[in-house]
């Protein structure tokens, strides 16, 4: 840690670990939300209340953001394990790009959500 | 477990010498295997994005009947099957991985192991269930 300066593809692999550690966390998000699908409306109505929720939706906004960026940080390392992207413009590129393109679907998915009526 | 039947004389009838059976196994035991799982179970998840997204923007804003009817039809039931599958797949393998970086007390390291099977797997089979039984309409 002190011998390496800290670089961007240093700080995104700390990021795409973070957010898978996140993720699975929030898996029991979904299984919570079809669990309470098959159950009834009573228990449906819960997860629309939590959802509907400012801290809800913050909790869901973040999984989308970290699912977004999970994946296309994670096609960075499929384009790695092909053997493509190791020159140092290159890395930083295609981390940018991971690193933008989060936010930007994430913002487009919950643009699009809003669009059709989920923020009723 | 074959490593503890090699100490001693060998009793069984195994013709691979010690070296053999820990050859290309590496540090975490078990070999490459994992490695390879993760990617496929990757590429599955980053295929399925798009219809999984589409999924849940089609039950945004519905009552639970509503819900319930879209989950309960196969299609959409085979793509979030398929979907819970490759994501607890994916995230047992990817928070082992965190395990065995972080933490090297032995036991310790094995019982996080083992937690985290059960999670993933209790995980994925209640969301199984929660759909099966929105497939078959009880």
């Amino acid at each position: 840690m002190q011998v390496y300066r800290w670089t961007l593809t240093m700080a995104l692999s700390i990021v795409h670990r973070a957010t898978g550690i996140a993720l699975y966390a929030g898996t029991l998000l979904l299984a919570w939300w079809l669990i309470a699908t098959a159950s009834g409306p009573a228990a449906y109505s819960h997860v629309q209340a939590f959802t509907g929720s400012i801290i809800g939706r913050l909790i869901v906004f973040g999984f989308t953001w970290a699912l977004m960026h999970h994946m296309l940080s994670g096609i960075r390392h499929f384009v790695w394990d092909l053997g493509y992207g190791f020159k140092a413009n290159e890395r930083e590129a295609l981390t940018w790009g991971a690193l933008i393109g989060g936010i930007v679907l994430t913002v487009l998915v919950w643009i699009i959500a809003y669009a059709i009526g989920g923020g009723r | 477990m074959s490593f503890d039947e090699s100490h001693g004389a060998p009793k069984g009838s195994s013709m691979r010498t010690p070296l053999g059976r820990v050859r290309n196994l590496g540090a975490a035991h078990s070999g490459t295997s994992d490695f390879w799982r993760q990617r496929i179970t990757g590429v599955a998840m980053t295929l399925l994005m798009i219809p999984v997204i589409v999924i849940v923007m089609m039950l945004l804003g519905r009552n639970q009947a509503g819900a319930a009817q879209i989950l309960g039809s196969l299609p959409i039931a085979v793509i979030l099957l398929l979907f819970i599958f490759a994501s607890a797949w994916h995230m047992k393998i990817g928070m082992q991985v965190v395990i065995e970086d972080y933490i090297h007390n032995e036991k310790l390291k094995l019982i996080s192991i083992m937690l985290n099977n059960f999670f993933s797997f209790a995980v994925a089979l209640a969301s199984t269930y929660a759909i099966l039984k929105l497939s078959s309409g009880v």
